[in-house]
């Protein structure tokens, strides 16, 4: 009898809740930390990104309409799968980062640990950020929170699964939707994630991962007149610069943490939720 | 090919006419009308089907894209047939027919609105002098279920408000039925209620008269070419697919037939009818699939808004995006366009 032939996974990008080639049909080979061949991942063009954003545009409604609580649901579900997932993304993260088994073992979990953690803010940003002002008139006067809409987020290069992780859930669980340009160099882990996200309730289309070249499809998503806001966290310096000027177009906010690594590990804090949020104030006459 | 046959299989008059005079017969009964539209060659549904598919894979590119955009921006005729519409939303309507973008004057103003004949003096108020023709639905639009006077009354009215256009739906029951006759007697007295032939005369005037089939409820290719045919016949300007209120709507073989079937009623008669695919035809890249198919089935004579329409209300926008895209060379978003 002969020997079993190898089922290798396809890697492919993440539009709309479905698994598409790139519409160009490129692809590059992705290597190990040491340089070693481990897939060929699908290389995004601009009408990938055309097209997720359009996915994203899509899903906009009915995420940002879900009750916080649903949000909240949904992104610890995300939690549970990929928990479950555990063993496969332990070894894609020692096979992208060199990291050891048990360092990538504390990677994955604090990635998980991530996930439940942003699932708790879904209800609580509003008692943060909102506020009931006291004004000169018979009025309430309540400041709300809503989401911007779709953000394009440039993955960090570093840290393949905490990283994007860390990216994601932030923008997602106060009802935004992304496009996300997962780290080039180790784009693996997001594709994975995506199968983590297809599984979980996440509505198609309120996450949508390209993979490919930043520098190339950056900018046509921060010149896109149907995204409002960008976060540039894993671009480089010059692609960073050139984003934010085709984002002045039509004022979409930006995010660009300082370029000094980034501590994955450390306390978040809220500054990644609040930077893609509105503040909607409304007046009501108090009864007589 | 599918159609092509058509033109030898049709009559045997050799000379083409200027006139539906080589049928002038085939409407003296029922019987006669029956086995004319029954002795058109059947429609080949999977050649069809595969004929479109493939031109739809054609790829406009560039410079050819920037001119067929404005083609198709040319040809559409904006449509609001709502029970909720208000004068307000047709003015509004009717300036966004005018200058699509007002940002940007050289886009050019669409072909006609269309709106119910309650509408149709609003619209024509907005729209004069402007160059945008007015068409109206009539004939107890969109299931055409009422008596002929009720038909002939509300074109009338319609024609009486000042529209150039008439949409009418064909009865669709009569025709299923098998009651050629009744269809193409309605058609003639529409018609005849859109006012005299040739042009209009002092203080009269004539609209062009649009015949809709509902193809989604004709459930056959052969249907179609049938209906096609009679509604030509019966002398209609135009023969469009769908009211819109019906799924599914114009589809791209649908289209192709309707298409092979004005060209080979030029070949017979020398008359040359419109086509206007309606209803489902949301992206430009749905618009210039449809322009492909004109050119290659009927010829690049009907690429002109005056004989091929393309009944939307949404595709306007998508249009008006795609061309930005390609002025500015960043995607534009639909928050800088009029909601419709």
């Amino acid at each position: 009898m002969s020997e079993r032939l190898a089922v290798r996974k396809t890697y492919k990008l993440f539009i709309g809740g479905a698994f598409p080639r790139s519409e160009s049909g490129r692809s590059y080979a992705v290597t190990s930390s040491k340089g070693d061949f481990l897939a060929n991942a699908a290389k995004a063009s601009r009408k990938d990104a055309r097209d997720a954003v359009a996915a994203a545009r899509k899903a906009f409604p009915g995420w940002s309409s879900a009750t916080p609580y649903n949000r909240g649901q949904i992104l610890y579900r995300v939690a549970e799968m990929l928990e479950g997932r555990r063993a496969q993304f332990v070894a894609e993260v020692v096979d992208a980062d060199g990291v050891t088994a048990k360092k990538a073992g504390e990677l994955v979990d604090a990635a998980v640990d991530r996930l439940v953690w942003y699932a708790g803010w879904s209800d609580k940003i509003g008692a943060i950020r909102g506020a009931a002002n006291p004004v000169a008139g018979p009025y309430f006067n309540l400041s709300t929170v809503e989401p911007t809409g779709v953000v394009a987020v440039v993955a960090p290069p570093t840290g393949p699964l905490l990283g994007l992780v860390s990216v994601i859930a932030p923008v997602i669980v106060t009802g935004n939707t992304c496009v996300v340009v997962a780290s080039e160099r180790a784009p693996l882990p997001s594709i994975t994630l995506a199968e983590v996200l297809a599984t979980s309730d996440l509505p198609g289309g309120v996450v949508n991962i390209l993979t490919g070249s930043a520098g190339e499809i950056a900018p046509w998503l921060a010149g896109h007149m149907d995204v409002n806001a960008v976060d540039l966290t894993g671009a480089d310096a010059d692609v960073a610069v050139r984003c934010e000027e085709l984002a002045a177009e039509n004022l979409k906010r930006v995010l660009r943490p300082p370029l000094d690594r980034i501590d994955w590990l450390a306390d978040p804090g809220t500054d990644r939720m609040t930077a893609f949020l509105e503040t909607k104030t409304v007046w009501h006459p108090i009864g007589v | 090919m599918v159609g092509l046959e058509t033109v030898r299989l049709v009559g045997d008059a050799g000379e083409v006419s200027t006139t539906t005079a080589p049928f002038a017969e085939v409407a003296s009964s029922n019987a006669a009308l029956r086995a004319f539209l029954h002795g058109l060659p059947g429609v080949d549904r999977v050649g069809a089907d595969a004929r479109a598919a493939m031109l739809g894979t054609r790829s406009i590119k560039t410079t050819a894209k920037a001119k067929a955009i404005d083609l198709a921006i040319s040809m559409v005729d904006l449509t609001t047939l709502e029970g909720a519409d208000t004068p307000g939303k047709v003015r509004a309507m009717c300036a966004k027919a005018v200058h699509p973008d007002p940002t940007d004057p050289s886009v050019p103003r669409v072909a006609a609105v269309c709106v119910y004949p309650d509408l149709v003096a609003t619209a024509v108020r907005a729209l004069d002098g402007s160059g945008v023709k007015v068409a109206s639905v009539a004939t107890a639009f969109p299931s055409g279920r009422s008596s002929l006077d009720v038909k002939v009354a509300d074109t009338a009215l319609a024609v009486a408000a000042g529209a150039a256009e008439i949409d009418m739906v064909i009865d669709r029951g009569a025709f299923l039925s098998g009651d050629y006759l009744k269809v193409f007697e309605e058609i003639t007295a529409i018609k005849a209620a859109c006012g005299p032939a040739g042009g209009a005369q002092e203080g009269e005037h004539s609209a062009h008269l649009k015949v809709i089939l509902e193809t989604g409820e004709l459930a056959t290719y052969d249907n179609v070419r049938r209906a096609s045919w009679l509604a030509m016949l019966a002398g209609a300007d135009f023969i469009k697919t769908s009211t819109g209120k019906v799924q599914p709507a114009a589809t791209l073989p649908v289209t192709l037939v309707m298409l092979e079937a004005v060209r080979d009623f030029r070949l017979r008669t020398g008359r040359v009818v419109g086509v206007k695919p309606a209803g489902g035809i949301r992206t430009t890249k749905d618009a210039i699939k449809y322009l492909v198919l004109v050119n290659e089935t009927a010829g690049a004579d009907w690429l002109t808004p005056d004989l091929f329409r393309l009944g939307a209300s949404t595709l306007l926008n998508d249009l008006l995006m795609q061309r930005q895209k390609m002025a500015t060379g960043r995607y534009a978003g639909p928050d800088y366009f009029t909601l419709d």
